[in-house]
Formats: structure tokens, sequence, C-alpha cells
């Protein structure tokens, strides 16, 4: 059983084709790399999965399920939460906040009975909390819980955000490019947390990433794009020497051709 | 810890009881004029509330806030006339046929205007909140404006231009700041609840909102269309102290005074409203010898209507370029503040070597 299928999935931005007949599959439990130069349509795949655009051609499912031009919330409603290439962690408001925002989704209590604080929603948003710092507590951020999101180090948003769509419950994780901008051993700190996080809460991740040793080194399997289509995808050290992965990222040697 | 929530208990009590007997003293002592002032203030502050919540809180940047405050006070104002001075009034077209028997508690007629704007508000939602920006802003300004426009022209329910007189003077102090509290108390309860962050968030970054599983309409509407029913009540309110309204009132004007009290007082912050808009009310009365010519001895100003709103229009000019926080920026009141702030600890060391120095006298 797959958990997320794509199927000949194409997205146009006017005359752009900025995914072209994208195929992908992603089996429980897994961890699967995206990769490819600027431009290549890497975020155009996440921003179809989640619902931000609705694909041109093609088909999206999830355990089973159509998710083809779902609205983005409903679909995190279904499991998949993501986090963003430019941090977007709800800056003015507090790191507690923003993991509790993140539980609001499975909120029973309606809006009147939140106004009123009836017992119902008392218990629920306890709850919350408590699961809330849990998450904190987790990825090291519970006692920086009352400070403002945006004045953390760049690291600890990374972190925050990755905290934050864990508090959706999903089955299905995305991140795209979590080691942007971090240094070596930032970068292997991330590969290994981001391990642990799929163990612990039994997560399947799809990433997206340019630091080549974070990707070879988590992934299992390794998908590379270049100007919106698949040129390989495979086992890391396969994928690594494919002639057209190091063209993609290197250029190809005029010269030699003929 | 708990040594100061109690303290915070007491001063809070001590307040309130300060307040219901300044009102108490309002209500029987002080001159109509001041009381007056005093009610605008307190409705002003609901409105400012109101628009907070949509426009500080939620971050949607509405324009809308006249055309709420009309049908609530045309509501409140209808249900509360009594039939006999509708009839006079109503003297080129005559009422439709239940209003114009129908009588209403004040509470009563209150809340039914306070839920008609919310149902108005509900229907322009669906259109209006896909738009974002600048263009919300237009689109909720056209819709003040068409309420205004169908307002004059709709004579057999509003009387049109002529506007409706001998509205009864059912707004007193407990009714205005009684339900300026009940709008706190409840918004207050409301932005501090999971609905009230989810509400922050979309203000915050609507793309890593939706992305989080909050659904955007849903909150925008929700939000939208309480602070609806807020201005709804507020404008009530003001029906039924001014006694006489007409659709011109309602122009975009009134919108902009509510927004200054809401940039003056911090986006994002209620008790910052209440605070800006007894300011603004009181320095809108106090002003008025602007418009009036000055005699400086060797040379008289002469005075021109209007000077008062150059001297708003460009505060509101100079908080949105130097202070963009406004007085409270996005935080409450807090006791634990106040007594913190410079002002305060210099007070209290006065007091505080005044006392030394009168145990020496003695």
């Amino acid at each position: 059983m797959s958990l997320l299928k794509l199927t000949e999935v194409t997205m146009n931005f006017g005359g752009l084709t900025a995914l072209k007949s994208f195929n992908l599959e992603l089996a429980p439990g897994e961890i699967v790399g995206l990769s490819g130069p600027n431009g290549a349509g890497k975020t155009t795949v996440f921003n179809v999965i989640t619902g931000v655009y609705e694909p041109s051609h093609g088909q999206i499912f999830f355990m089973e399920q159509e998710i083809t031009g779902m609205r983005p919330d409903l679909i995190t409603k279904a499991g998949i939460a993501r986090t963003f290439q430019n941090i977007r962690l709800f800056k003015g408001l507090s790191v507690m906040e923003n993991v509790l925002i993140a539980h609001h989704l499975h909120l029973k209590a309606n809006y009147l009975a939140a106004m009123l604080k009836l017992p119902g929603y008392r218990r629920e948003e306890r709850e919350m909390r408590e699961r809330s710092l849990a998450l904190l507590e987790r990825v090291g951020l519970a006692d920086l819980r009352d400070e403002q999101a945006g004045a953390l180090p760049y690291g600890m948003q990374r972190r925050l955000e990755i905290a934050r769509a864990l508090a959706t419950n999903p089955k299905l994780l995305l991140l795209d490019e979590p080691a942007a901008g971090m240094n070596p051993k930032e970068a292997e700190d991330l590969t290994a947390f981001i391990k642990e996080i799929q163990t612990e809460f039994d997560l399947t991740i799809f990433l997206i990433e340019h630091h080549m040793d974070v990707v070879m080194n988590i992934s299992e399997l390794i998908y590379v794009l270049d100007y919106g289509m698949t040129i390989a995808g495979g086992k890391p050290a396969e994928v690594q020497n494919n002639q057209r992965v190091i063209e993609a990222y290197l250029g190809v040697n005029e010269d030699v051709e003929d | 810890m708990a040594e100061q929530k109690r303290r915070n208990q007491i001063l809070t009590t001590v307040s309130i009881l300060l307040l219901l007997g300044f009102i108490y003293f309002a209500e029987n002592y002080l001159d109509l004029y001041i009381v007056r002032i005093l009610n605008v203030c307190a409705i002003y502050a609901i409105l400012g509330m109101s628009m907070n919540l949509i426009n500080g809180f939620t971050g949607l940047f509405s324009l809308g806030h006249a055309g709420f405050m009309a049908v609530g006070a045309y509501t409140t104002a209808l249900l509360t006339m009594p039939p006999a001075v509708k009839q006079q009034i109503f003297y080129l077209t005559p009422l439709i046929k239940p209003l114009d028997q129908m009588n209403l508690a004040f509470p009563l007629a209150l809340l039914v205007g306070g839920l008609l704007t919310a149902l108005v508000g509900s229907m322009i939602a669906a259109p209006v909140l896909r738009l974002k920006g600048d263009y919300l802003a237009i689109a909720t300004l056209g819709f003040a404006e068409i309420i205004r426009v169908v307002f004059t022209n709709t004579q057999s329910i509003t009387n049109g231009a002529l506007g409706l007189k001998g509205i009864p003077a059912l707004t007193n102090l407990w009714w205005s700041f009684g339900t300026a509290a009940f709008t706190l108390v409840v918004l207050l309860s409301l932005i501090n609840s999971s609905y009230g962050r989810a509400l922050k968030a979309i203000r915050e970054d609507e793309t890593a909102a939706e992305a989080m599983g909050i659904n955007l309409a849903k909150h925008k509407t929700l939000s939208f269309v309480t602070g609806a029913f807020f201005a709804g009540i507020g404008g009530g309110l003001l029906g039924n102290l001014l006694g006489t309204i007409d659709p011109k009132m309602f122009s975009f004007m009134f919108t902009f005074n509510i927004l200054l009290i809401v940039v003056l007082g911090g986006m994002g912050s209620l008790t910052g409203s209440i605070i800006s808009a007894f300011i603004v009310t009181f320095a809108n009365e106090y002003l008025r010898f602007l418009d009036e010519s000055i005699n400086l001895g060797f040379f008289v100003l002469r005075g021109k209507v209007g000077m008062r709103s150059v001297v708003f229009s460009a505060t509101l000019m100079f908080v949105v370029l130097f202070y963009r926080h406004g007085l409270m920026g996005s935080k409450e009141f807090s006791w634990d503040r106040l007594l913190a702030s410079r002002v305060c600890q210099r007070m209290q060391g006065c007091f505080k070597k005044r006392l030394l120095k009168g145990g020496y006298d003695q």
C-alpha cells in the first residue's frame, strides 16, 4: 500500500511548465529525498501535494483517497504537514502559541463554547497545552516557550517549524530544505533529529534538500528534478553517479559534443 | 506570584467599584454635556474594540464599520420608537406594516440590532473576504456606501434622507459602560481562546495558517461577523443617545474616526482601543476652539471649520510613521506593567519619601 501517490502530475503557469508528468509513490515509513538545481520545480511538488496549487493535469492520492485540488487545510487535516523553505512561523506570537495554533484543527469545541470557556473547551485547551509543552520539550524549546518566535535564532526557528508541523499530528511530513543556511555541524544534528522524529512519531518523510550530504545520508530513495522533469530516481549511490544528474548540477561540456 | 495575583484582584475589584461609583455620580450630578461625552466615549470604545477584532487581530483591513453601525442604529431606533412618533415622522411614505406597531424593550432591541448586523455581515463576508489587503478595504468601503445609499432610498423603512427623529433617549451611562464592559469581556475571552489564536495566526501569515489546518474562510467570517455584531450594538446605543439619525451620518468619516481610535490605541490591543476612544472623544470636544476664531491680541486667526479633523489626520499620520505600535502595541493592560512603569515607580518613590519625612517631623 502506498501512503502518497502522484500520477502524471503536471503544473503549468501560463506558458511555463513548472512540473511535467511527475510520478511518485511513497510507502509508509520511508524517508525520500527530492533534489535538483534551483528552479527545477521542487517546491512546486510540495505546493501541489499540499493543495496550494491545483495541478493542471494528473491525480494525487493520499492513503488511497484522492486529494487533488482539495483545500490546504483539509489536506493538513487528512495528515500531511509541511515546513517552508523560507521559514514561515507566526513571528509575532510566542513559541508556545505557534505550536498551540497547530493543534487548533483537532479542536472539537465550537466557537461559542470557546468564547464562553465551557468545561468541554477548558479540558481540550488543557490537553492542547500539555501536548504542546511535551512537543516543545522534545525539540528542546520548552524553556523558550514564552519567547517571540521571530526572535529565536535561525536553527531554533527551523526546529520550531518542525515541532509546529508535528503538532498537526501528521502521517506524512514534508520538509522543504530543512538544512538551508546551516553549517555542516548543524546539518548533521538536523539529520539525526529528523531520523529520530521519524521513528518516534511513526512518520513518512519527504524532503527537499540541496545539501547533497544530508540527502545522501538520510534518504532511502532520491528523486532528482530538472526543468520540471524527473531526470533520475533511485538509491542515493546510484543517483550520485547518474550522468544526467551531474550534468544538471554542473552543466554539459559542449566542446566535447560530436 | 500568588501575592501579586491577589493584589491585582484587589486592584481590579476596587477599580470596578470606583467606576460604578463614578457612573452613579456622573448620572446624577454631572452636567448633561459631560455625561453625553462619556456616553460617546464608551460607545466609541465598543466600536473600536469590534473594529480591532477584524483589523487588528485578524489582519483584515476592513473599512465597512459605518455600514454596520447604520444597520444597528436604524434597527434599534425603529424597534424602540413609540408607534405614535413613527406615524408622525414618516409623513411622506408610511412605515411598512409590522414595524410601525413594533415596540421592544431597549436591551432586546439592541440585541436584535446586533444580530441583524451580524446577519448582514455574514452575507457580505463570503464575497468580500476572498479579497486581501487594499482590495478588501475598497470592497468593504463600497459596502458601507451601498448601505448608505440604500438607506437613503428605502423611504418606507428608513424614512430616507429625512432620517429618524425623536428616538427615545434610552442610552445612559449604565447601558453604554455596561455594554462596553460586556464587549471587552467577550472579546478578551475570544482572543485568548484557541479560535483567537487561529485569528492571530491568519494575521501573521495566511499561507502558514492554512498549512496548519486553519479554515481561512470560516475563521475570517467568524471574526467579521462577531465584529459586525458588536458594531451593530454600538450603532444602536449611539442612535438612542443622539435621538436623531440620518444616512449622511454614517459616511466614511465615521469609519475613519474609529480607525483612528484603533490605530492610536494599538492594532491588537482591546484595552488600547478603550483608552484611545476616551482620548480621541475628549480631544474632539476640547479641540473645538480650533474651529473658531482665535484672538492672539495682535492678530486674529480666522477659524476654519474642520481644523480639528486636520489635527486628527496629522496625528494618525504621525502615529503610523513614527509610532506604529500605538499606545499599547498588541499588549493588554495589566497591573503588573502599570506598577512597574517608570512614572509609577517615581510616584511610589515620592510617596515613600513623604512618609519617611512625616515620620521624622514627629
